[in-house]
């Protein structure tokens, strides 16, 4: 007996297969559109003076973002030496010595603050670090873009080491090593291209932020002196050149816009490539 | 786990003085690496502290006024959040009235039919999405898509449907519907990595059996897969509304930024994220500080409870997955 696929059934099946398909094109899409417009239109709008020049007062046009590109660079600094070390050495504690319940609960934790919205960690910082100092300051958007960073740097760490093979372990550990030097100097190293990789993507992440510098880091059209100063950084560039009136300012947003996700994108696709093929991943 | 084993034995053997001890790193690695680990709950608490501690003199002037009032007058120091509170919620909506069919369409394709090969390319460009700036959303937003949606969209949607209350008004570009169009596109990618990862955890022999029974290609994913991993996509479809609500920048660049609770999708409106982006930095006096911060924390309890949900439900599929 030979079961007849009635022919209804058949065309609900392709099409319904076929309608999934163009779903994923249409989103692939998206992001081809995105690369798309900004290449062609930040590019055009991208120059020499860009990297070397101030911002000119309203009214006038050219100038460059010189000071947000190093704004940016001083602000993504500071958040990388609060958010790395702690969430790198917590993510050690819950791939090394954590007991289950415990470590359950703090990767619950860090799920959480993962979750928390980017303009809360903004009111956040205001309110621990613009306040008492009364003063907008690189150091208070750092401190916004550096509590973001510890949730990918934690569950970074732990994955990463935890696919480290035992056996290295053990046998570091037979050759007479505490466990505090097989952790560092056996585990720690074995994992390195997947963290070092899982931290620029963490960076990555955090650069492209605009909502919590708002109103910490605020903004500044010249240069900033050392850490406690107003800032300019280039999202929020991005954003007060976007809304703004004039023309000549809509293309540097775009030019700016250009730069930020060429960044962003070489990072991710480098770090993720590394990831993919690294010998940590191996064992998975 | 093995290493417990291990860590039992080491602290046998290591049974002698304290200065060897310290030598050896361990007790202090293990303190330094604790200490880091319950610091991270220390920030959680303090997140949660400092929120609660600056919008007390908005709680106590207010109360639970602020969330039903509508009337947001920093001059005349009244503070009521509600056409925030809609603003968040409607094109939250909108936005997974979207992303959702085209995430889970996009995720049974590449979980079901594309060839792995493929199915990790696309997987890969798709979680890209992911990974663009948000302020950039917003730049395309302004430039690209609210021209398409003023000469494309709202016409068609006026000609097809002109009678729902919806698509009633004069349009301006800026609107709900435009902030939920720009949210539906940021959420899709997290839709589609986690759906795509809960359907790889459905067993094979299900769909073998239901092939085997004479089902379709289709009706197997239908029936029987999509139900089995119903809980996660439940939980993708949570974290990716957690998203929406939290989303700041796209929506402040192209919602319109005016406090009016209308039925209309055309007109424009203000979310909760969007007040706090654009008023935080100018705002003067306790109470409108105070407001704005409890504005946060109303986001900030939202986002919380969304997102605990949303990890419940994927940890659930998750150990269902590994007991099957």
């Amino acid at each position: 007996m030979t079961m007849e696929i009635s022919p209804v059934r058949k065309v609900v099946n392709s099409a319904m297969l076929s309608l999934s398909g163009i779903c994923t094109l249409l989103v692939i899409g998206v992001l081809f559109f995105i690369l798309g417009y900004l290449f062609v239109h930040g590019l055009r709008s991208l120059n020499l003076d860009f990297f070397t020049k101030l911002p000119k007062p309203s009214g006038e046009t050219g100038g460059g973002m010189a000071n947000a590109i190093v704004g940016s660079g001083k602000i993504l600094m500071v958040a990388t030496s609060i958010g790395v070390p702690i969430g790198f050495l917590a993510g050690i504690f819950l791939a090394e010595y954590s007991g289950k319940t415990f470590a359950f609960v703090i990767r619950y934790i860090v799920d959480l603050l993962n979750g928390v919205p980017s303009i809360v960690i903004g009111i956040v910082a205001y309110a621990l670090v613009v306040r008492p100092m009364r003063h907008f300051s690189a150091l208070a958007g750092g401190v916004a873009l550096g509590i973001m960073m510890i949730p990918i740097a934690v569950r970074t760490t732990e994955e990463f080491l935890r696919s480290v093979s035992n056996s290295m372990r053990e046998g570091a550990m037979a050759l007479g090593a505490t466990k505090a030097q097989t952790i560092f100097t056996v585990v720690v190293p074995a994992a390195m291209s997947g963290l070092i990789s899982g931290m620029m993507l963490n960076l990555a992440r955090v650069a492209g932020e605009t909502a919590p510098l708002l109103f910490t880091a605020l903004g500044n059209m010249f240069w900033s002196k050392g850490w406690l100063q107003p800032i300019a950084t280039l999202p929020v560039m991005i954003y007060n050149y976007a809304i703004a009136p004039e023309e000549d300012l809509h293309q540097q947003a775009w030019a700016a816009g250009f730069v930020l996700l060429m960044l962003v994108l070489v990072v991710n696709i480098t770090a993720r490539t590394i990831i993919a093929r690294g010998p940590a991943s191996a064992r998975r | 786990m093995a290493s417990s084993t291990i860590a039992s034995s080491v602290r046998h053997r290591t049974n002698k003085g304290l200065l060897a001890r310290l030598r050896g790193g361990d007790e202090i690695s293990y303190l330094v690496t604790l200490i880091c680990a319950v610091a991270i709950f220390v920030v959680v608490t303090l997140i949660v502290l400092e929120l609660w501690k600056n919008s007390q003199p908005a709680i106590k002037a207010f109360g639970w006024s602020f969330l039903t009032t509508t009337r947001w007058d920093p001059n005349g120091g009244k503070f009521g959040a509600l056409p925030f509170v809609y603003g968040t919620c409607v094109t939250s909506a909108i936005a997974l009235l979207i992303a959702v069919p085209l995430g889970v369409a996009s995720a049974v394709f590449l979980a079901e039919m594309a060839p792995p090969k493929l199915s990790n390319l696309l997987t890969f460009l798709i979680e890209l999405l992911a990974a663009v700036p948000s302020v950039i959303y917003g730049l395309l937003g302004i430039f690209v898509l609210l021209p398409l949606i003023r000469s494309y969209l709202v016409p068609a949607l006026k000609g097809g449907f002109g009678y729902l209350p919806l698509f009633q008004g004069s349009f301006y570009g800026v609107s709900f519907l435009s902030a939920g169009l720009v949210l539906s596109v940021m959420i899709v990618p997290f839709i589609v990595s986690v759906s795509r990862e809960v359907l790889l955890a459905v067993p094979t022999e299900q769909r073998e059996a239901a092939l085997a029974l004479g089902a379709t290609k289709w009706e197997t994913t239908w029936d029987i897969v999509l139900p089995y991993a119903s809980t996660g996509i439940f939980g993708s479809v949570f974290l990716a509304l957690a998203r929406a609500l939290g989303e700041t920048m796209a929506v402040t660049m192209v919602i319109g930024n005016t406090p009016k609770i209308t039925a209309s999708l055309l007109s424009p409106g203000y979310s909760i994220a969007a007040v706090i982006a654009n008023e935080f930095a100018e705002a003067s006096g306790d109470l409108y500080v105070s407001s704005l911060i409890l504005a946060g924390l109303v986001l900030f309890g939202l986002t919380i409870v969304i997102n605990a949900l949303a990890r419940i439900l994927i940890l659930t599929t998750a150990r269902r997955a590994a007991t099957a």
